[in-house]
């Protein structure tokens, strides 16, 4: 079985994200990159795969040198080969997919695995995007999966429960957390990634169909109101909550 | 100019947010002076389609098959774009639920779009859209606009506020789109969704709990409280992890965001990822015994104390407020 994995390079949750000077992008110094969360599960999933079938896994970033720090991680992890899509430029999702289904289309998986959302910009499009642009059927936020010769019964999260989806190989999938629990590379795997190949690709300039105006940080609220310090403080919150807030 | 607006539903009934797009399609189209058209789609679902008017739709296109009892991605996706080209709509406003956030990115691809997601406003300016949306878990908000004749915005729900119905009707078109075997390449079969209290992402009120509840049975605490309210139950991913509660209540960046009118974070610290999920909400309610939790920054109103001692007392006193 032929696994692609979609791992993205995205800024460490704790990290303290500034906005650049020109007002539209994010000033990148001294940000902890990491492999996106749900690409590290996602990566889980496709070596699970590679170990039940057979075959291999290949991770594929699309980004700057630096998501090279990314693809060493999944090889480390256990993935076989690495595809860096080179770009430093600001893409939107729609110029990303196309790049990305662009060098998916040339590796011809059985099996295309991608995180849920990227953690910078949470957009979670790029599964449907993909999945469009190869006219292959797609399955978003799947906790569960099973393979039976060509067919794949999935379930996704849907609001309240899961959904069983049933659908054929080759298939796009996004993983949610729950999945799998991503493992940590040994030293051995850390050793081995070093002389893992990481193909570099030139890709051609695609239109953004989607153009940032400006950011702006959250309007910080202000302090709360601190009731009390035991339960004799509840009667005046249930007020506050109902008079106040009327929220009940 | 032509707004497309897709209202969700499940088993034969709407979903909030089918009222909350087709509220936001209607100032859309009012602002920009153009038409509008609802789209329901299901099966057995005519007889509802005219709820929608009550809340700004007068026209609601339904496509309504028996193959269409649950879920199909490629079916879904089939039928919208088919409809979009049929009416010449160029504006499609769809929900960020997990339908929404499935579907749109397959039909900015058919028909040529923009996508933006999980939009928490919309306002135009000189006759274009400005999406508002949260990027970098809410640590920064972004202005875009789309660069398309076609463009796709999906809105994070219960943040456009759908009020309640006027009354008013619409009228009902029934269209048929044809429907090959082919089309269901991707098919939900089975849908298992727990019955009792409402989803996270749909709860107006949540109670959520974490690693300061101590133990899985102090949750009955907050299952009490919850259920006074008729309200969802949370948690932080420190209870999860924990086996505490399962992963489809975890609320954070690697968890569902929410944006309920009330959230309770008992025994939360207030951690920056879980902060993620939730500071949209309208009002937040802090019980922790450290007065300096970062939560408490965020909260509306606090108690400094003890959760296990607080909330029996706080349930019983909803109770009576409520006269349950
Ligand atoms: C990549 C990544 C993703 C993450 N994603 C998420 C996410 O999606 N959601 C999420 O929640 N977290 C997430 N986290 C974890 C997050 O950093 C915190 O560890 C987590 O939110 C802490 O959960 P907590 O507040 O329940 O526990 P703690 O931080 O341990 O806080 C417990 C709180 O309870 C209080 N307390 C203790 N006893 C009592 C008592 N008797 N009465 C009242 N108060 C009491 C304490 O004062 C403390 O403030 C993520 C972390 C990483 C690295
Ligand atoms: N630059 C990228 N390179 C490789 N994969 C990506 C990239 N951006 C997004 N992805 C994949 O798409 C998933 C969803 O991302 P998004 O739609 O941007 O939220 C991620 O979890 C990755 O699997």
């Amino acid at each position: 079985m032929k696994i692609a994995v979609c791992v993205n390079h995205v800024p460490d949750t704790e990290a303290k994200v500034r906005i650049s000077s020109d007002g539209k992008t994010i000033d990148k110094a001294g940000i902890n990159f990491i492999l996106n969360p749900y690409d590290e599960i996602a990566v889980e999933q496709g070596l699970q795969l590679k170990e039940k079938f057979g075959g291999e896994v290949i991770v594929v970033s699309l980004g700057g040198d630096s998501n090279k720090e990314t693809l060493r991680k999944a090889l480390a992890m256990g993935a076989d080969k690495a595809v860096l899509l080179k770009d430093d430029s600001i893409r939107d999702s729609f110029a990303v997919a196309a790049a990305l289904a662009d060098a998916l289309k040339e590796i011809n998986p059985d099996v295309i695995l991608l995180g849920k959302q990227s953690i910078d910009y949470d957009n979670s499009q790029m599964v449907g995007l993909v999945g469009e642009l190869l006219n292959l059927p797609s399955v978003s936020v799947v906790v569960k999966l099973e393979i039976q010769d060509n067919k794949i019964i999935c379930e996704r999260e849907i609001e309240g429960g899961h959904e069983k989806v049933e659908s054929q190989l080759p298939i796009v999938l996004s993983v949610q957390k729950g999945l799998c629990e991503p493992r940590y590379p040994s030293l051995k795997g850390i050793m081995a990634a070093k002389s893992k190949p990481i193909e570099e690709k030139q890709i051609p300039a695609v239109n953004s169909k989607v153009e940032t105006i400006s950011l702006r940080m959250p309007q910080s609220k202000a302090a709360g109101k601190i009731v009390g310090t035991d339960s004799t403080a509840v009667k005046e919150l249930v007020r506050l909550l109902h008079e106040e807030a009327k929220v009940i | 100019m032509k707004i497309l607006a897709i209202a969700e539903q499940r088993e034969g009934k709407f979903k909030k947010t089918a009222f909350e797009i087709t509220k936001a399609a209607k100032e859309i189209a009012d602002k920009l002076n153009c038409e509008m058209v609802s789209l329901v789609i299901g099966s057995a679902v005519e007889s509802i389609a005219s709820e929608l008017g009550g809340f700004g739709a007068t026209r609601v296109i339904v496509v309504d098959d028996p193959q269409l009892n649950y879920y199909s991605t490629t079916a879904y996706t089939k039928i919208i774009s088919e409809i979009a080209k049929k009416e010449s709509a160029n504006i499609l406003l769809l929900p960020a639920s997990q339908i929404g956030k499935d579907l749109a990115p397959r039909l900015a691809v058919k028909l040529d779009a923009g996508l933006v997601s999980d939009c928490t406003a919309l306002k135009i300016e000189d006759g274009n859209i400005i999406a508002t949306r949260p990027i970098f878990a809410g640590k920064i908000i972004s202005d875009v606009k789309i660069v398309a004749d076609v463009q796709i915005f999906t809105l994070r729900p219960n943040v456009f506020t759908a009020g309640s119905s006027n009354g008013a009707p619409a009228t009902v078109e029934k269209v048929a789109v044809e429907l090959t075997q082919a089309d269901f390449a991707a098919k939900a079969v089975e849908t298992k969704v727990a019955v009792g209290r409402p989803d996270v992402t749909e709860a107006s009120i949540i109670v959520s709990g974490g690693r300061g509840m101590k133990g899985p049975e102090n949750f009955k605490l907050i299952e009490d409280l919850a259920d006074v309210l008729g309200a969802g139950v949370g948690t932080s991913r420190a209870a999860v992890d924990a086996g505490w509660r399962p992963h489809d209540e975890q609320v954070g960046q690697t968890g569902k965001t929410v944006a309920p009118n009330l959230y309770f974070a008992c025994g939360i610290s207030g951690a920056i990822q879980h902060l993620a999920g939730m500071s949209s909400s309208k009002c937040i309610v802090a019980i922790n015994k450290d007065k300096d939790a970062p939560i408490f920054q965020i909260a509306d109103y606090g108690i400094v104390g003890d959760v296990i001692e607080v909330l029996p007392v706080l349930t019983q006193e909803i109770k009576t407020l409520l006269g349950k």
